[in-house]
């Protein structure tokens, strides 16, 4: 049962097994676990990034092409989602046609790149996705009549899911039932739910082409399967899969704006955590995204007493500061891109064979 | 023994074809006069098209390394903003500090100023180019997974060195003194410094021309770009080759760079990666690896920007966009491909 629930991808390493327990484990029971807002916030971040993060993975792991524009279509679901629910309403119909619209739209992005630019090769496809996910953001935050611009767009969601819903009247092991806990559930569990259905794809005959056509192309071709359609479809899976992690932030988050969904800082931050996880494992993504968010949001503090410790040092104390953390990430991502090509996930289980 | 010695046929294109080959060429006054013709006003237009050119020669100059780079070692740099904006900032500083210099009416110590700016820039960029190359690209050769991913790595890394270095802040400068203000020609008024950006533009490429047509080392290089293991077997250095034009297209980069952020007068850590959009827009359009088609695409993408500024701002990035899916509509390789496809 539960092997069938992986599609038969286990995580073949003792330790690694472990870690994702614990994952799972602390994303299930957050809100009990990690009482606070701050947490929960951070916990939610986490689902999400882990299915936008392993949708990317499809693409980079998997079919071994890189884009840039894995936040457009982050993006392209989340606006959607937030324009249902700003023009019709906070009605569950409004998410529903919303998200559906984004994954269409985002689709459809995606085939149009993919056809065009798929065909030469990979290296095309990152410099195309480059620049249209940079035209895309600005045409965004111009667009301010339809997106508000800089600004973002504020809505409201269904009554149930906000802190003002109460359940219960009273408070379970301390915490109070409430709408927040609610879309916290639904975050997880659609986040759960996209998790497995993207390892059911990359464990079926499908994937296992993917892999072939990312370790030689010219092999598959041979062999008879078309590489770009094999290569375009990927493209327009993850898109799809990156468009609902997109609508899943936008109605926890009851705000969307370009800071959060396109920025060039945000796909950066997808990269590291997919090369940091390990390239070509969705657990990698989990981890990825785990240690990434985690130490994004806990770490910073820690660099921050380091740098107040030794503000004496003038150069160094700059160097450790918070706010250059970015730095000590950049240069963690190229030594893992030489000496770690598989993350961490690959080191696990290379440790136990 | 007869005398008749065995010469090459050399069969002659037919006129047609040749009219087709060199057709890109002409795309260049084609966006002029249809720009001319949507904007109206002469006066307009003439302002228009040099920014535009100049606009275009500057990314010429940042996008030219970047594109005989990868022609010559199929390596592609996504890092290549961090030496623009490093070369930004450095030739910032040095004006800076010869203020005095800038601030003065003599037409002399304030060219001196920007050339020893320029200078500077250029130098520290190639430097690191030569660190970027030896650290960062060259464990990486053949890999473009790799490639993309390390590089891109760099450009994080440069970018955050630029804020520990200089500081959050973006930095403002005014331009020397001889460059300030505008030329009035008829009712068009044209900015001086657009005309010497469009002069050392052209300056750099022909130079580049001549090197890459009628020098031995632009002969190795060109052979490189088309067969690079043929070039080894014959005894040459291919990877001291490569070192050199990655260090000499970093260099450009810096160049670029400095004139880029007098042309803006504001420069901040991540202008490299925004002005990446452009370059990489512009070297698709002239197809991979090649000189000739990445002027050309400069020159496009320049002129089209600053027509479409005016007639409709909202577009302005989109168009540029656009214009690269109809080049490649037409042709899938760009408009001189020179690497085949590998």
């Amino acid at each position: 049962m539960l092997t069938r629930l992986l599609s038969g991808d286990t995580p073949r390493s003792g330790l690694l097994t472990v870690l994702l327990l614990i994952v799972l484990v602390s994303l299930a029971f957050a809100p009990f676990l990690f009482p606070g807002t701050k947490s929960l916030e951070t916990a939610a971040r986490i689902c999400i990034f882990i299915v936008l993060v392993a949708s990317y993975d499809l693409l980079l792991g998997y079919s071994g092409i890189v884009s840039f524009a894995h936040t457009m279509f982050f993006g392209i679901g989340a606006y959607g989602t937030a324009l249902a629910l700003s023009s019709t309403g906070p009605s569950y119909w409004s998410i529903i046609w919303g998200t559906t619209a984004g994954a269409l739209v985002a689709a459809a992005f995606a085939l149009a790149i993919g056809l065009f630019s798929l065909r030469v090769k990979a290296i095309f496809f990152a410099m195309v996705t480059l620049a249209v996910a940079s035209a895309f953001a600005v045409l965004v935050s111009q667009m301010s009549w339809l997106t508000g611009g800089e600004d973002g767009l504020n809505y409201k969601i269904p009554r149930e899911l906000t802190p003002a819903f109460k359940l219960v009247k009273e408070k379970v092991f301390g915490v109070r039932i409430n709408g927040k806990l609610l879309a916290y559930y639904l975050v997880f569990f659609a986040s759960v739910i996209l998790f497995l259905i993207m390892l059911r794809v990359v464990n079926s005959p499908f994937g296992r082409t993917l892999k072939a056509v990312r370790d030689n192309a010219f092999r598959a071709e041979a062999i008879g399967y078309r590489v770009v359609w094999y290569r375009t479809t990927a493209t327009v899976l993850s898109a799809v899969m990156a468009a609902l992690a997109g609508s899943l932030l936008a109605i926890w988050l009851r705000y969307t704006g370009p800071a959060t969904t396109l920025s060039m800082e945000i796909m950066i931050d997808i990269l590291l955590m997919v090369v940091i996880g390990g390239m070509g494992t969705l657990y990698g993504a989990v981890l990825g995204a785990t240690i990434f968010i985690l130490a994004q949001t806990y770490l910073q503090n820690l660099m921050g007493v380091a740098a107040d410790a030794t503000s004496a040092v003038p150069f160094v104390s700059t160097l450790i500061a918070p706010e250059r953390w970015l730095l000590w990430l950049g240069v963690l991502f190229i030594l893992s891109v030489y000496f770690f090509p598989t993350g961490i996930v690959g080191r696990l289980r290379a440790g136990r064979a | 023994m007869s005398d008749t010695t065995i010469k090459p046929r050399i069969e002659k294109i037919p006129l047609s074809e040749q009219f087709f080959q060199k057709l890109p060429v002409l795309l260049v006054p084609i966006l002029a006069v249809a720009g001319l013709l949507a904007i109206g006003n002469p006066a307009s237009w003439l302002t228009l098209t040099v920014a535009g050119l100049a606009m275009g020669m500057m990314i010429f100059i940042m996008a030219s390394g970047l594109t005989v780079v990868f022609g010559l070692m199929d390596v592609i740099n996504f890092g290549h903003g961090a030496f623009v904006a490093v070369g930004a900032f450095v030739g910032f500083t040095v004006l800076a500090w010869l203020a005095g210099w800038t601030a003065s009416p003599s037409v002399m110590l304030n060219l001196t100023a920007v050339l020893i700016a320029i200078l500077a820039a250029m130098l520290v960029t190639g430097l690191l180019g030569y660190a970027f190359e030896r650290v960062i690209v060259m464990p990486v050769y053949g890999e473009h997974l790799k490639q993309i991913l390390v590089t891109m790595g760099g450009l994080i890394v440069a970018q955050q060195m630029i804020y520990v270095v200089w500081g959050p802040d973006e930095l403002h400068i005014s331009r020397p003194e001889a460059f300030k203000g505008s030329l009035v020609i008829g009712e068009a008024a044209i900015e001086k410094y657009r005309l010497v950006a469009v002069g050392i533009g052209l300056a750099l490429f022909l130079g580049m021309r001549h090197i890459l047509k009628s020098t031995k080392v632009g002969l190795l290089v060109r052979a490189g770009v088309e067969n690079g293991e043929m070039v080894e077997a014959l005894g040459y250095r291919i990877r001291l080759l490569f070192l050199i034009v990655f260090m000499t297209g970093s260099a450009l980069a810096g160049l670029g760079g400095v004139m880029w952020g007098l042309y803006q007068e504001t420069i901040t850590a991540h202008m490299g990666s925004e002005i990446m959009v452009l370059v990489f827009i512009v070297v698709i359009i002239g197809g991979l690896g090649s000189v000739e088609g990445c002027f050309i695409g400069a020159m496009l993408v320049g002129l089209l920007a600053n027509y479409t500024a005016f007639l409709a701002p909202k577009v302005a990035l989109i168009s540029t966009i656009a214009l690269m899916v109809a080049i490649l509509m037409w042709r899938p390789q760009g408009l001189y491909p020179v690497v085949k496809a590998k």
